[in-house]
């Protein structure tokens, strides 16, 4: 008896086993592409955000030795061996650029020592006894040969303030980018400091955008709940003809649509001729609608209203309608019919809604980048400028790890005040 | 009838949504003050529809609807002053108990502690007192169908209009409701106009009943004079049990006549005025027919061939073919036990005249 117990839980087990397992042989495939795609760029963008392997990598004996140093004075001959040594390989190694940009970073003017340094390093060229260790920790020797060599090249390798940037440079781990990406500034000892307010950059665009974003969510609830409610009440067929009206943005292209934009709101465009033409405007003050921060929300809000009419219109079909209809007969008029009885019940919606143009917003780049000129730009642009011309990878990744931060603690936010399960995407 | 206040009056009132097909034609009805008035009717005959015309949610297309002697017409819904429970209770499902039925006092501008007040009135009618935190998602079906009703009736309206209030409700809570809605009418006078398509329940609550079909009223009537008196065979078969014959006319005596069935020729009680010769449709209750009766004892007396019985434990219903009908159900009461009657016997039935209705056939009256 018990051995067939045993034998039904086994094939029980087993059969649920085979249940899981297809299961996950069916999700497999989109798991590996998002695993592919998503999460181990994600990682990797993450990972370079507070890794910096740069200087660590080129310069690891000085380094070693530095980490003994005690900062007050000037380092041992031993480092100033090592680092000769280890400057003249990164030349030919080629990876003395990278290197100088990072602790050039650190202290400026930086870079043109170390390029120099190195320049002359290979005219004077290798000498016996660069491999000194024993003398590594010792105490200051003024005779020694490679310290006059490297203070005779810049007198830079005379300040400690030097060694200490290079020192703090070569920290494997780095909160760095993050500071930076806060406006904070580390100095060479280490203490953390705001950017004096004329060089903060990146909060007040963080800031900006989040503004922008708001009033951008803002725009489509204003405009998209008029539509979806119309959409909502109209009959099955012509519901479809109006949704596909809404869906048409969807399938325009993008450059298309931003393209129309600008014939529409640029100075000689269509909006400022017939404003001139009717003679509400002078033919010399027409309105700079474009290529600014009007033009970024103009474009960015239509692109972004599907978004929000989508979700306000499941919601809204899922309404009776014989809830308007008791509110009236009960003696409400169609407004406190409509405030007390349908927005509360399109909330879940309107919250769905407003989440999703709001993260889209905040992450957009293309639109900003096309018609936002020099003032409409949002973070997103300037991650973007980071990757692509300035090549600070590091500081890009913040950002977007920044981004990312805003975006989960908004959702947070939003699942305490609404609660997700609540919310309906579509 | 005479003597009391015309509460609500359909007069000639068509209605069509399509602009071709009336759904509710030539509608005239009369309803009392203080009445309880049933609309009953198949699905789709337009009773939902005649409500919507009441509370002002449908105009018509036609005739003029009247509230107290004034045409409403021009009366938009929230003006009507009418309670009105749907039939899906409508509760609003993010307001708690004591918002839903505050709503309606708070659109007229009645001041807290009265609101308050009232609210509580309202629900220790239905019996809920206590309930007001609760939301509707947190209440039996029974329990919010209470609220729905003290929401149609917590600004007191005069009037009271429910469409099929009851129909999501099992056996039980229903036969219970239906007493409640009765209670709560009698006690607070009001004029209810009540739609349902359960003919049950339209019998055990209305004053009188009004028979829908097919956009028409076949007849209005309290539900006895429904039941002992149809004027239409459509009423005859939808209230109750009955079995229809169709013949002609062969000879009138005063209120009787002889109707010639094809095969046998019936003695009936003549309802509408009809000549020799004239289609009739007779119609007689199962339970008004009795079997093996002492020969000579009913003046209509027949062979009838068993064709199934059915034992539904108080009484047995019998299967027969007679009177050139296969389908003839008579009723017995199971004072014998078991056995009284077996499949495939020949039987003798009876039945007097003024059990057996001669009426107007259904279809002459569409032609008319
Ligand atoms: N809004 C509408 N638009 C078009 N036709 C309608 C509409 N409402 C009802 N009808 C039609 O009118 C006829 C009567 O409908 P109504 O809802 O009044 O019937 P009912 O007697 O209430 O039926 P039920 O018992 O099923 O509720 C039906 O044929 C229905 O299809
Ligand atoms: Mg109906």
């Amino acid at each position: 008896m018990p051995g067939v117990i045993a034998e039904a839980g086994r094939s029980r087990l087993s059969s649920s086993f085979l249940r899981s397992l297809k299961a996950w042989l069916l999700v497999l495939p989109l798991l590996a592409f998002i695993g592919v795609t998503f999460i181990v760029p994600l990682g990797s963008m993450l990972t370079r955000s507070v890794h910096a392997p740069v200087v660590a990598d080129a310069l690891p004996e000085t380094l070693a030795l530095l980490r003994s140093w005690d900062a007050a004075g000037l380092p041992g001959e031993a480092v100033y061996a090592a680092a000769a040594r280890e400057i003249r390989t990164a030349r030919e190694t080629r990876t003395l650029g990278q290197v100088a940009t990072r602790i050039n970073r650190l202290k400026s003017g930086l870079r043109g020592v170390l390029s120099r340094t190195a320049r002359q390093l290979r005219s004077i060229g290798p000498r016996p006894g660069d491999h000194e260790p024993e003398r590594a920790g010792q105490p200051p020797d003024d005779a020694t040969p490679w310290r006059d060599t490297l203070l005779g090249i810049d007198d830079a390798w005379g300040e400690a303030d030097t060694w200490l940037a290079i020192r703090r440079a070569g920290e494997r781990f780095t909160a760095r980018h993050y500071l930076n990406a806060l406006d904070l500034t580390q100095s060479v000892d280490g203490g953390v400091v705001a950017q004096p307010p004329e060089l903060r950059i990146y909060l007040p665009l963080l800031g900006r955008t989040l503004l922008v974003s708001l009033a951008i969510t803002v725009l489509c609830l204003v405009l998209g709940y008029p539509v979806a409610y119309l959409i909502a009440q109209a009959p099955p067929k012509r519901a479809n003809l109006l949704l596909l009206l809404v869906l048409v943005p969807f399938w325009t292209s993008l450059l298309v649509r931003t393209t129309s934009w600008i014939v529409l709101l640029q100075s000689q465009g269509v909006v400022n001729d017939l404003l001139v033409a009717a003679g509400l405007l002078g033919d010399e003050d027409r309105l700079a609608m474009i290529y600014n921060m009007t033009g970024t929300m103009v474009a960015m809000t239509h692109v972004l209203l599907p978004f929000m009419v989508l979700p306000l219109y499941s919601v809204m079909r899922t309404i009776p309608p014989h809830y308007m209809r008791a509110a009236t007969s009960l003696g409400g008029t169609f407004f406190q019919a409509f405030r007390r009885v349908y927005w509360p019940q399109t909330l879940p919606g309107v919250g769905a809604g407003s989440l999703l143009v709001f993260i889209l917003a905040i992450g957009y780049y293309i639109t900003p980048a096309l018609v936002g000129g020099r003032t409409g730009q949002l973070i997103s642009n300037m991650i973007a400028y980071h990757m692509q011309q300035s090549l600070n990878w590091g500081l890009a990744a913040a950002l977007g790890g920044l981004l990312l931060v805003c975006v989960v603690a908004l959702y947070l936010v939003f699942d305490r005040l609404v609660g997700v399960d609540r919310m309906r995407l579509g | 009838m005479s003597g009391k206040t015309v509460h609500v009056e359909f007069e000639g009132v068509n209605k069509s949504y399509d602009g071709r097909k009336l759904v509710v034609r030539d509608l005239n009805l009369r309803v009392e003050e203080g009445e309880f008035l049933t609309l009953l009717g198949p699905s789709g005959s337009g009773k939902t529809t005649c409500l919507m015309m009441l509370a002002g949610f449908e105009d018509p297309t036609g005739g003029v609807i009247r509230i107290f002697g004034d045409s409403v017409g021009k009366v938009p819904p929230r003006r009507r002053n009418i309670g009105m429970v749907f039939q899906n209770y409508a509760l609003f499902p993010h307001l708690s108990v004591g918002e839903n039925l505050a709503y309606p006092l708070e659109v007229r501008r009645i001041e807290r502690a009265g609101v308050v007040e009232r609210v509580r009135r309202a629900l220790r009618l239905v019996r809920l007192e206590g309930f007001e935190g609760r939301r509707p998602g947190e209440l039996s079906g029974g329990q919010q169908q209470r609220v729905a009703i003290a929401r149609a009736l917590v600004f007191e309206p005069r009037l009271v209009l429910m469409d099929e209030p009851l129909g999501a409700l099992d056996r039980r809570l229903r036969e219970e409701m239906q007493y409640e809605i009765r209670r709560i009418q009698r006690t607070l006078g009001v004029t209810v106009v009540y739609v349902t398509h359960d003919q049950q329940e339209a019998m055990a609550m209305s004053d009188r009943v009004a028979v829908f079909n097919r956009g028409r009223i076949e007849q209005v009537a309290p539900p006895e004079v429904l039941y002992e008196e149809p004027e239409r065979g459509f009423v005859a078969t939808f209230i109750g049990d009955n079995n229809l014959l169709f013949g002609r006319v062969l000879g009138v005596e005063r209120d009787i006549c002889e109707a010639d069935t094809g095969t046998d020729v019936v003695k009936a009680f003549l309802v509408a005025p009809r000549g020799v010769g004239d289609r009739v449709t007779l119609a007689i209750r199962p339970e008004r027919v009795a079997l093996d009766p002492e020969p000579g004892r009913y003046s209509n007396e027949f062979e009838a061939q068993v064709d199934d019985i059915a034992f539904l434990g108080d009484h047995l219903r019998v299967r027969l073919t007679v009177c050139g009908s296969t389908d003839f159900v008579i009723k017995i009461a199971n004072t014998v036990g078991h056995g009284a009657v077996l499949e495939d016997d020949r039987v003798r039935i009876g039945f007097t005249p003024l059990d057996c209705r001669a009426l107007v056939p259904d279809e002459e009256r569409e032609e008319g």
